[in-house]
């Protein structure tokens, strides 16, 4: 048996599956999200990402990515989550106290 | 994330009490200018709303693409058959961000598409009248996405983030179709005699309906109060259409034509263009269903879905057998 990664395995054969759009719209900036579109297979989500988000030159690169594979963090539980981040202020470089004789650092 | 693969209803809508602990904690954040994510907590309510709103807009667009998808094969020159062809695209690519949108709200696509087709759903009630002649395309560029761009500015800082992100998109687009289709009026304008008088015609006939875009006035506005707490709506209805009036009137002068109200004049003092009564019994007659092309309309979109239907079963039938042999390991004799 083959391990098919593509979670839209497990969606219902006769409805479209949905994929998350993401672009990059300039060298050297990172993909971005778009919005989603409705496509049976990854080529034609490609296709139709094109033609709906990209009608004037938004983008050099698309990908698009099944939306059931994409885990998601809890916003109920965003509290606790990422609680720790906000205790480190260690982290921060404005922790440290550098005389101002030594000039910028 | 954003959108889930919410192709098929809940099987249990999330039926939770909503405490006034919870309620009060959401509206501080609409009050403290925050925007609401999918996977937030939200009252039931501002998700029906919003469902409603966003799935009526999209149905609009997509709708709309057929006044004008009326003229393209009839454009007088190539320049604007690409124009209109761009254009009538780009409605389509707005439906299709806006049912993105809606669908983060946990409905889903075939849902939202069977609400339009069944007459459930609600569309603007402007595509309801018919294109008669080449200057209503260019009518329905300056004037329907003219009031359309006043109505979408503001929802562009609406408190629920995915239908905001959309309506960005969406506005970038919309000048260039306002812009073109006041060209269009200004080359008319400028033409022969016949030519000024199909301008003046069309200008004639869309005017009034353009003027109900904005929706009921502010004294029966059924949910306003509700969505401008809940951040969804910034102006009221009444508000934008006389901002629509004053922006638009003096563009119609300029191309020297007049405008079919007898009552239209400037008040210096306010600064504002005052307009004649509008004739609320015919918005609602053509929201309704009784409109001059409701019928039309809706015929013309479910003929599409019915023929487009072997299309998409075909291509889902093709990737699920692609995935089903990508599944089946080799034999070993091969």
């Amino acid at each position: 048996m083959a391990e098919n990664p593509m979670p839209q395995n497990a969606m219902p054969q006769n409805v479209m599956p949905l994929w998350e759009v993401f672009i990059r719209s300039r060298t050297g900036m990172a993909h971005r999200h778009a919005g989603s579109v409705h496509a049976p297979d990854a080529e034609m989500a490609l296709q139709a990402a094109r033609d709906t988000y990209t009608r004037r030159g938004e983008g050099l690169s698309l990908w698009v990515v099944p939306s059931a594979a994409i885990i998601a963090s809890d916003p109920a539980d965003k509290a606790e989550f990422f609680e720790p981040t906000a205790e480190k202020i260690y982290r921060h470089p404005t922790f440290y106290e550098i005389p101002p004789e030594v000039g910028h650092m | 994330m954003y959108t889930q693969a919410l192709n098929q209803r809940d099987a249990a809508p999330a039926a939770t009490p909503e405490d006034a602990a919870a309620l009060a904690r959401f509206q501080a954040r609409i009050d403290a200018d925050e925007r609401i994510e999918p996977n937030d907590w939200m009252p039931a309510a501002y998700r029906r709303t919003l469902v409603r709103q966003i799935s009526q807009h999209a149905h609009s667009e997509i709708i709309g693409m057929q006044p004008e998808g009326n003229w393209i094969t009839r454009a007088p020159s190539l320049r604007r058959k690409a124009a209109l062809l761009a254009k009538v695209q780009d409605e389509g690519g707005h439906g299709l961000y806006l049912y993105a949108a809606a669908e983060t709200l946990g409905v889903s696509r075939e849902e939202l598409s069977a609400q339009l087709l069944s007459g459930a759903a609600k569309y603007s009630s402007i595509f309801n009248y018919p294109t008669l002649s080449w200057a209503d395309i260019g009518a329905i560029g300056w004037l329907v996405d003219g009031a359309a761009i006043m109505n979408q500015i503001p929802l562009c800082r609406c408190s629920y983030g995915p239908y905001a992100r959309a309506m960005i998109r969406v506005c970038k687009e919309e000048s260039f179709h306002q812009r073109q289709g006041y060209e269009l009026m200004l080359a008319l304008s400028r033409g022969t005699a016949e030519q000024k008088a199909m301008a003046q015609d069309a200008l004639n006939r869309w005017w009034w309906p353009c003027l109900m875009m904005f929706g009921p006035p502010d004294s029966e506005s059924q949910h306003s109060d509700q969505s401008m707490r809940w951040g969804i709506k910034r102006f009221s209805n009444d508000a934008l259409r006389q901002k629509f009036v004053d922006a638009t009137v003096p563009q119609g002068h300029f191309l020297g034509l007049s405008f079919p109200d007898p009552a239209l004049r400037y008040d210096a003092e306010a600064g504002h263009w005052r307009f004649g009564a509008i004739d609320w019994a015919e918005f609602r007659r053509v929201l309704a269903g009784d409109g001059p092309c409701n019928r039309q309309r809706l015929e013309t979109r479910r003929r599409a879905e019915a023929e487009g239907a072997w299309v998409r079963e075909a291509a889902l039938a093709h990737a699920a057998k692609r995935r089903a042999r990508a599944a089946t390991p080799p034999l070993a004799a091969e």
